[in-house]
C-alpha cells in the first residue's frame, strides 16, 4: 500500500511537473446535443457546425504538436434527463476532455449537476438558453455562447413594440427553457406598457391541442407568442390556432425558428415573426460560407454557436498547453474576450500560433463571441419574419 | 348577434371538437365494451390495437398517395381503411389463437385475463413502435376544411369565426354509419343475437347450442374493425404518434365504464360525456361569458375551472366518482 501511494504521488508530480510530454496527439471533444426528440431538426447541424471547427483545428496541425481532434458524438434526446446524464457518462469514459453541449436547458441543468460538477468536465452550450442556468451553481465549469433568455424577453418585447403590437397571448412548453423565456417575454413586455392576456403552458409530445388552443383564444390578444419547439407541442398549438381561426399572427422565439416549421404549417404562417440569437458579424458570413462548402445549413439556428462552443474549447486548451479541464477552464474567458487579436471562423490556424507564441487573442467567431457574467455570451440575435414560406432575416438587434 | 356569436365561439372551441372527440372515444369504448361483455375482461392491449390498424392504414396510405391513387377531397386513409382493418383481424385472430384460448380453456380468473391483456399490450406496442418508429406521423391529405373560419365571418358577418374540418366531419358521419351498423347486427341478425345470448348467459347459451369459439372469433373480428376505425379517425383528426394511443386507454376505459361495461348505448354515451367534460371543464368561459351576459357581471378573468394541463385528471375524477357511487354505469352494465 505504501508502495503504491509513493508511486501514485510519483506518477502526479511528474505529469504536474512535464505536461509538455503529456500533451496527447488526439485530443477528443464530447458532443452532447439532443439527436432524437423535440428539436431533432437542429442537432445534426448543431453537431456539424461543432465539427467543423474541429477539423479546422486537426487540419491546421498548430494545437500542441499537431494534435488531432475527434468528435464524439452523443444523445441527450432534449427532455430526457436520465438518457442525457448517462451519456455525459458515458462520454466522460472514453476519454472526452470537454463537453460541447447540452443543448436544451433542462438537460443542461442536469447533466451540469449530475456528471460535469463531480467530474470536474467543463461544458460550453451552445443552446442552453434559460435564465435559471445563470444563476446555477457550477463551480465555474459552465459556459454558453448563447445569451439568456433573460435577453431573448427584452429583445422580444423590442420588437413587438416596434411592430405595434398592444397585447398577446403566451403559451410555453411545460419545461426549465419554456417557462423561463415565458416569465421574461412577460416581465419585459408588460414593462414596456404591453398587456399578457393568459399564459397557459402545454406539454410537448400530445396529439390533441385543441383544449388549449381553446383557452388561449378566449383570453384573446393581438398575436400569439408559442415558446415552445418547433418539431413538438409547438407546432400543434400554431396548426390548432389557424385551424380554429383563433389566432393568425405568431411571434416565435428561439425554439421555434428553424425551416420544419413554415414548411409543416404553410402559408398561413406568413407574416408570423421572432428572433433567435446571431448576429451580422462578417464572422457570421465566413461560417456560413464555409458551412454551405460542406454541404450544410451555417444560418440554421444554433450551428455558428456550435462552431464556437468546439472552437473555446480548442483555444483554451492551446492557450493552457493542457487538456486537463481543471488547467484549461481559467483561459476559456481569456481567448474570448479582448484584449488580443481578433479571430474569425477559418482563421483557428493563425490562433493556435498566437497562443503557442504566447500572444493574446480575442476570439470574435461566428457570433461575435463575448463572454460576460458566469461565462455566458452577452448576445445579439436576428429578428426573423416568415415570408413566402421561408424564415428571412428582416434585421439584427 | 352577441348571442349567435356567443353560440358560433362556443361551437368552434367546444361543441365540434367535443362531438369530433366523442365519436372516436365512443367507437373504442364500443370495442372495449364488446370484449368485455362477451370476453368477460378488460382488454388493456386496446388502445394499441388501434395503433396498430392505424399504422397499416398509414402505410398503406403512404403507398397509394406514392401510386397517386387519392380520394378526391376525402383523405386517401379512408381507401386503405378496409385494409387496415382485416390486417388488425388477422392480429388480433393470430393473438387470440396464441395467448388468449389458452386461458380461456383453463378457466382463468377475469384478473388474470386482465394481467395478460397487459402483456400483448406491450408487444404490441413494440411491434407499432418497431415497425413504424415512436414519431409522430401525418397521413392527411385531400380538402382540409369543409368550411374555414374565415371563411364563415365573411358569409354571416358575424366577430366569431367557425371552423369544420374535413376530418372533424368524417368522423361524424364514420361514427355514425359504424354503431347504425353494430346495433343492427347485435340486434337484428342470428349471430348477433347469439353474441348477445352468450353475454347474458354462458352457460344458457351454450346449453342452447351457440358455439363460443365462433362467439368469440366474430366479437374479435368486430372489434378489430372497430378499433382501427377509432384509431383511423383519431389519427387523421389529430395526428398519429403510439405513445398517444396507448394514453387514449385512460378517457376510453373511463367512458365505457362511465357509459356501464358491456353496454354498448352507454359506451356511446360515455365517450360523449368523458369528451365534453374535458372540453367544458377546461375551457376558459370568458370569452362566451362576455357576448351573453350584461356588462355588469362580465368575467374579469378567464372563467376557466381547470388548467388544461388538467385534461387527464377530469377523466380519471369522472372515473373515480361513477365507481363509487354508481359502479354499474349509465346503463347499468356490469358491475366491475
Amino acid at each position: 500500500m505504501k508502495k503504491l501511494l509513493t508511486a501514485t504521488a510519483a506518477i502526479a508530480l511528474s505529469a504536474g511537473t512535464a505536461f509538455a510530454e503529456g500533451q496527447p496527439k488526439e485530443v477528443k471533444l464530447g458532443i452532447l446535443f439532443g439527436f432524437t426528440g423535440p428539436i431533432e431538426s437542429l442537432a445534426p447541424t448543431m453537431a456539424s457546425g461543432a465539427e467543423l471547427a474541429m477539423s479546422e483545428v486537426s487540419e491546421s496541425g498548430k494545437l500542441f504538436d499537431g494534435a488531432t481532434v475527434t468528435p464524439l458524438r452523443a444523445d441527450t434526446g432534449c427532455i430526457d434527463n436520465g438518457l442525457a446524464t448517462a451519456n455525459a457518462e458515458k462520454l466522460i469514459a472514453e476519454g472526452a476532455s470537454g463537453i460541447v453541449g447540452g443543448d436544451c436547458s433542462g438537460v443542461t441543468g442536469a447533466i451540469l449537476q449530475n456528471v460535469a460538477i463531480p467530474n470536474g468536465m467543463v461544458m460550453i452550450s451552445p443552446s442552453a438558453s434559460s435564465p435559471g442556468l445563470t444563476s446555477m451553481e457550477d463551480n465555474g465549469l459552465f459556459f454558453r455562447t448563447t445569451p439568456s433568455d433573460a435577453r431573448q424577453g427584452e429583445i422580444m418585447a423590442s420588437i413587438l413594440a416596434d411592430r405595434g403590437v398592444d397585447s398577446i397571448a403566451i403559451t410555453y412548453t411545460n419545461n426549465d427553457y419554456g417557462k423561463g423565456l415565458a416569465d421574461s417575454i412577460q416581465s419585459s413586455f408588460e414593462a414596456a406598457g404591453g398587456e399578457v392576456t393568459i399564459v397557459t403552458a402545454h406539454e410537448d409530445g400530445k396529439g390533441d391541442y385543441s383544449a388549449e388552443v381553446a383557452a388561449l383564444a378566449s383570453a384573446g390578444g393581438d398575436i400569439l407568442v408559442v415558446a415552445g419547439y418547433l418539431d413538438q407541442g409547438g407546432l400543434g398549438i400554431i396548426q390548432g390556432a389557424l385551424d380554429t381561426g383563433a389566432f393568425d399572427t405568431f411571434g416565435l422565439p428561439d425554439g421555434m425558428i428553424g425551416d420544419s416549421l413554415p414548411t409543416n404549417v404553410g402559408s398561413d404562417l406568413n407574416g408570423s415573426f421572432g428572433q433567435i440569437a446571431g448576429s451580422d458579424s462578417e464572422g457570421a458570413e465566413i461560417f456560413a460560407g464555409k458551412a454551405s462548402e460542406l454541404g450544410f445549413d451555417g444560418t440554421s439556428a444554433y450551428s455558428p454557436e456550435s462552431y464556437d462552443a468546439a472552437a473555446l474549447f480548442l483555444l483554451a486548451m492551446q492557450a493552457s498547453g493542457s487538456v486537463d479541464p481543471k488547467d484549461y477552464v481559467s483561459k476559456i474567458t481569456e481567448v474570448a474576450n479582448a484584449p488580443g487579436e481578433k479571430i474569425n471562423p477559418g482563421e483557428l490556424g493563425k490562433a493556435l500560433e498566437i497562443l503557442a507564441n504566447g500572444g493574446e487573442i480575442d476570439y470574435e467567431g461566428a457570433t461575435g463571441v463575448n463572454l460576460i457574467g458566469p461565462g455566458e455570451s452577452a448576445g445579439s440575435f436576428r429578428e426573423i419574419e416568415v415570408q413566402d414560406g421561408k424564415n428571412v432575416t428582416v434585421k439584427f438587434r | 348577434m352577441d348571442f349567435l356569436n356567443a353560440f358560433v365561439a362556443l361551437s368552434n372551441f367546444v361543441l365540434i371538437p367535443g362531438i369530433a372527440y366523442g365519436s372516436q372515444l365512443a367507437l373504442g369504448a364500443l370495442g372495449v365494451t364488446l370484449i368485455y361483455g362477451i370476453l368477460r375482461f378488460s382488454n388493456f392491449a386496446h388502445g394499441d390495437t388501434m395503433a396498430f390498424g392505424t399504422m397499416v392504414v398509414i402505410l398503406f396510405t403512404w403507398l397509394f398517395q406514392s401510386w397517386g391513387i387519392s380520394a378526391g377531397p376525402l383523405p386517401t386513409a379512408l381507401l386503405a381503411l378496409p385494409i387496415g382493418i382485416v390486417a388488425t383481424m388477422a392480429l388480433v385472430l393470430v393473438t387470440d389463437k396464441a395467448v388468449f384460448k389458452f386461458y380461456r380453456e383453463q378457466k382463468a380468473k377475469p384478473v388474470v385475463f386482465v394481467m395478460v391483456s397487459l402483456g400483448v399490450m406491450f408487444m404490441m406496442n413494440g411491434l407499432v413502435r418497431f415497425i413504424i418508429g415512436p414519431g409522430d406521423q401525418r397521413f392527411g391529405d385531400g380538402e382540409r376544411f369543409i368550411i374555414k373560419a374565415g371563411t364563415f365571418k365573411k358569409m354571416t358577418g358575424l366577430d366569431e369565426g367557425l371552423a369544420i374540418k374535413t376530418s372533424q366531419g368524417i368522423t361524424v358521419v364514420t361514427a355514425i354509419i359504424v354503431v347504425a351498423l353494430l346495433f343492427w347486427f347485435l340486434n337484428k341478425t342470428r349471430t348477433g343475437k347469439s353474441m348477445r345470448a352468450y353475454s347474458d348467459n354462458e352457460d344458457l347459451a351454450l346449453l342452447s347450442g351457440i358455439n363460443p369459439e365462433r362467439v368469440v372469433m366474430i366479437t374479435w373480428l368486430i372489434v378489430a374493425a372497430l378499433a382501427t376505425i377509432a384509431g383511423t379517425l383519431y389519427g387523421l383528426d389529430k395526428s398519429f404518434k403510439p405513445f398517444t394511443y396507448f394514453q387514449l386507454l385512460l378517457p376510453i376505459f373511463a367512458a365505457a365504464i362511465v357509459g356501464g361495461l358491456g353496454s354498448p348505448l352507454g359506451a356511446i354515451a360515455g365517450g360523449f360525456v368523458i369528451a365534453m367534460s374535458e372540453v367544458m371543464i377546461t375551457y376558459a368561459w370568458k370569452k362566451v361569458g362576455g357576448y351573453i351576459l350584461p356588462e355588469s357581471l362580465e368575467p374579469e378573468g378567464l372563467a376557466q375551472l381547470l388548467s388544461t394541463d388538467y385534461k387527464f385528471a377530469v377523466s380519471f375524477a369522472i372515473l373515480v366518482v361513477v365507481l363509487l357511487f354508481k359502479p354499474t354505469g349509465i346503463f347499468k352494465g356490469k358491475a366491475v
